[in-house]
């Protein structure tokens, strides 16, 4: 075949080349990494962060532990993590411990560049279970989830007086938020306002009993009833006009619309309440649980994890640092910091008591669907998230019926 | 910036471009050579200028080959493969998968040869509407300030050329800012009673909008004839809906950031041609238009061949302002190839696909070339002479 001898002409000639340019030391993987021995180790963290508060928490979180061991921790910001991580991977050289993000994750596990250091926390059963099980691959508990948070309904509490309505108007179901929805929907205000996206249409979803996939992450369950009930719920606020996406009201998030009064109600999570002191410190709102569904309540949870690298050459000092951040004293510190929620369920018990204002989302987190981690999974879920666009006119069987196909597609593709 | 300079380079590799800047400097040394020493053996001299040439050339030579065709010769490697950029790509642990990674994109039903055919579509649009706006804009200014006449030529030239000198990611955000719902562009709208449209939030393809238009189809519920067939996973009528809103407005960008650089391209070689012949052209007693017909253009022939395949070049690559604007949204209906290729890699680990999507592009950007220098071949008598 032309090809492969094309192709083995070309690989004699990488290799030679590179054998000439020394660089072929950076591709030797598959062996157990050699470990650093020295009493002082130099940890280098990189970060994907949400703005200069994160950095800095961080930052003295990590001098706080360099003080504490006497090694040097260097704290660095990606621009672009997804493309910083795939490319330290590829070369070989990664930071010893970063964020990973939860679309990211199970491409990582798959790839083996995650160690699994799961084993080595003893109390790992004070993590929210939900968000251990997100983030385990093939029964290892890769990595510990840095924080959490979950959806809640935020109100706009001005436009909601003026709508004559009171805190008992909070809705509780569907039909309540359908009623309140259409009763604040006037002059340039639109009820309900969020992002086309599966990251808040899916408590639909979920509150309908359905859910992209099955408990183990192993079945697509997208093309059921439940899911299509949660869909044409939502299709049928959009098309009374009651609910309209960020986009159609020229803003980027929910919290944009709610701090520009342009949506007296959004679903958005705990980050709302940093946006809001920052951008529009004025603007008064509240945070309710989201309404239940047909069966029952149900929220989102997201999260991010301390990953540490598998070609990293400081893994127990690695595993000390991330111990050391996951501590409930310094999730407790990032929550102030920042405004994400502890992923610890004694820190979080700490947290709802300090916080009495994010009580929605504290209670959100005791029944929140984790993050779908299924390798090679990010462009089905973003081709679900462009099909969701254009939810008010289409067919949301269709939608369901694409999700399914592709989502099993990748799914045999991965496996 | 750094992405610019990157497809800049693209740009030159893929023309074949990087040999041809040395190719006058050896004819030249032979020319010189050959006039000065005319009764010397002929034969010795040649070999003795090859051994020589090769020497002079073999930096460059080593540079190229080793920074341009072995990564080249790498990722054709890494297309054959499942690579998930993870592990060593040319050791025995390679997962080589022949050529299913181009089979995928064309052949297997599925999200992966959807989203590479509404990636084709985008493009082809986006090159069919982008290379003849911005060649004749650009054009047009070159004939404009080319003018002895015309006062203040050197402002309009500098104004003219500024976009082309400002950061594409710079641009890109400032027109995201321009072309909002409630931007400046639709004030500007609002003033002549025109409600425009919400920019990069308006997946709608502008075709489809004609045809709604006409009562042909019913963009909304496209039916009949158009929606029943298909072709690599997308129905005739998303074939034929062309650019969507939100890609008429990059397009405008486009026009308006490279249409600088190519009057520059083309105002040199306006005045590069010789005052004799316009002056006998007048003599002749041509009017203007002819003198452009006749004269102007047949001598910018070589620039024009020049401006089209690098336009259509970079059309074809396009990134920044994908990746800036909007990374395919609304509806997939910014995609382009070279951004699929870049997420296939690092958002879906599958580096693989990638680069065999990046091959696609590229056996693309040959033919097309190759056709358009047919297209633009002289004709007639002066075959002899080529660009």
């Amino acid at each position: 075949m032309v090809t492969r001898t094309a192709a083995a002409a070309a690989l004699v000639t990488c290799a030679a080349l590179l054998a000439a340019t020394g660089c072929s030391s950076n591709f030797d993987s598959g062996k157990d990494q050699a470990q650093d021995k020295a009493e002082k180790q130099k940890l280098t963290v990189l970060i994907a962060t949400s703005g200069d508060a994160e950095t800095q928490a961080v930052k003295a979180a990590a001098a706080s532990y360099a003080k504490k061991s006497g090694n040097t921790v260097t704290v660095e910001v990606a621009k672009d993590m997804n493309q910083q991580l795939a490319q330290s991977f590829a070369g070989h050289k990664p930071p010893d411990v970063f964020y990973v993000n939860s679309d990211q994750f199970a491409n990582y596990s798959k790839g083996g560049s995650l160690y699994a250091y799961g084993d080595q926390i003893s109390d790992a059963s004070d993590f929210s279970e939900q968000l251990l099980s997100s983030f385990s691959y093939g029964g290892k508990q890769m990595c510990l989830p840095k924080d959490t948070s979950t959806l809640g309904l935020a109100i706009n509490s001005d436009l909601w007086k003026k709508a004559g309505l009171t805190e008992k108007d909070y809705p509780k179901t569907w039909k309540d938020l359908r009623s309140v929805a259409d009763k604040l929907t006037a002059n340039g205000v639109t009820g309900l306002v969020t992002s086309d996206e599966y990251q808040r249409l899916g408590v639909f979803m979920k509150q309908a009993g359905g859910w992209l996939t099955d408990a183990d992450q192993k079945k697509m369950t997208a093309d059921t009833p439940e899911n299509a009930e949660g869909l044409a719920f939502v299709q049928s606020m959009l098309k009374s006009g009651s609910m309209k996406f960020a986009k159609q009201v020229d803003t980027s998030w929910g919290g944009e619309a709610l701090g520009k009064g342009k949506a007296a109600m959004t679903i958005e999570g705990n980050w709302l309440d940093g946006g809001m002191k920052l951008d529009y410190p004025d603007v008064k709102y509240a945070v309710a649980p989201l309404p239940a569904g047909p069966k029952g309540e149900g929220t989102l949870a997201f999260s991010t994890c301390w990953g540490i690298a598998a070609d990293s050459t400081h893994q127990a000092a690695s595993v000390d640092l991330v111990k050391h951040l996951t501590s409930a004293e310094q999730q407790l510190a990032f929550a102030d910091a920042f405004g994400v929620m502890p992923s610890r369920t004694s820190a979080l018990k700490t947290y709802a008591e300090k916080t009495p204002q994010a009580k929605a989302w504290v209670d959100g987190s005791a029944y929140a669907q984790g993050p779908v981690t299924i390798a090679g999974f990010d462009k089905v879920l973003s081709q679900f998230n462009t099909d969701l666009q254009s939810l008010r006119t289409a067919d949301p069987k269709k939608i369901l019926a694409d999700l399914q196909r592709n989502g099993e597609q990748a799914i045999a593709k991965g496996n | 910036m750094p992405l610019r300079t990157v497809r800049a380079h693209r740009a030159h590799r893929s023309t074949g471009t990087p040999g041809e800047p040395d190719t006058p400097g050896v004819t030249g040394t032979t020319a010189t050579a050959r006039a000065r020493a005319p009764r010397a053996g002929r034969r010795g001299d040649q070999r003795r200028e090859g051994t020589w040439g090769w020497l002079f050339v073999s930096p460059m030579v080593l540079v190229l080959g080793l920074f341009l065709v072995l990564p080249i010769l790498m990722a054709l490697w890494v297309s054959l493969l499942h690579w998930d950029g993870q592990s060593n790509p040319f050791s025995g642990d390679a997962d080589f998968v022949g050529l299913d990674n181009y089979r995928t994109l064309f052949t297997q039903d599925g999200l992966d040869r959807t989203l590479f055919a509404t990636a084709l579509r985008n493009n082809a649009y986006y090159v069919l509407l982008t290379v003849p706006l911005q060649t004749g804009l650009a054009l047009g200014l070159a004939l404009i300030v080319n003018q002895k006449l015309l006062r203040a030529r050197g402002a309009l030239r500098t104004t003219f050329f500024f976009p082309s000198v400002t950061s594409s990611i710079a641009v890109s955000t400032v027109f995201l800012f321009l072309f909002q719902g409630s931007g400046a562009v639709n004030s500007l709208l609002s003033w002549i009673g025109v409600k425009g449209p919400n920019w990069f939030a308006d997946p709608r393809g502008v075709l489809s909008l004609i045809l709604g238009g006409l009562g042909i189809v019913d963009p909304e519920r496209p039916s009949g004839m158009l929606a029943d067939h298909s072709f690599m996973g997308l129905s005739w009528f998303e074939w034929l809906s062309g650019p969507s809103i939100a890609m008429c407005t990059i397009i405008l960008l486009a026009v308006w950031t490279t249409s600088g650089t190519f009057m520059l391209i083309f105002l040199a070689a306006l005045q590069d041609i010789p005052r004799e012949l316009e002056e006998s052209a007048a003599l002749e007693g041509v009017n203007r238009r002819q003198l452009l017909r006749y004269v102007t253009l047949p001598a910018l022939r070589p620039v024009l061949f020049l401006v089209l395949t690098l336009g259509l070049i970079s059309t074809w690559q396009v990134f920044d302002q994908v990746y800036v604007m909007g990374q395919g949204a609304p509806g997939n209906t910014t995609l382009t190839p070279a951004f699929l290729s870049y997420s296939a890699g690092f958002d879906n680990a599958d580096f693989g696909q990638g680069a065999a999507i990046a091959f696609v592009l590229l056996a693309l950007i040959l033919c097309l070339t190759a056709f358009q220098r047919w297209a633009l071949r002289e004709r007639g008598a002066r075959k002899g002479r080529k660009r």
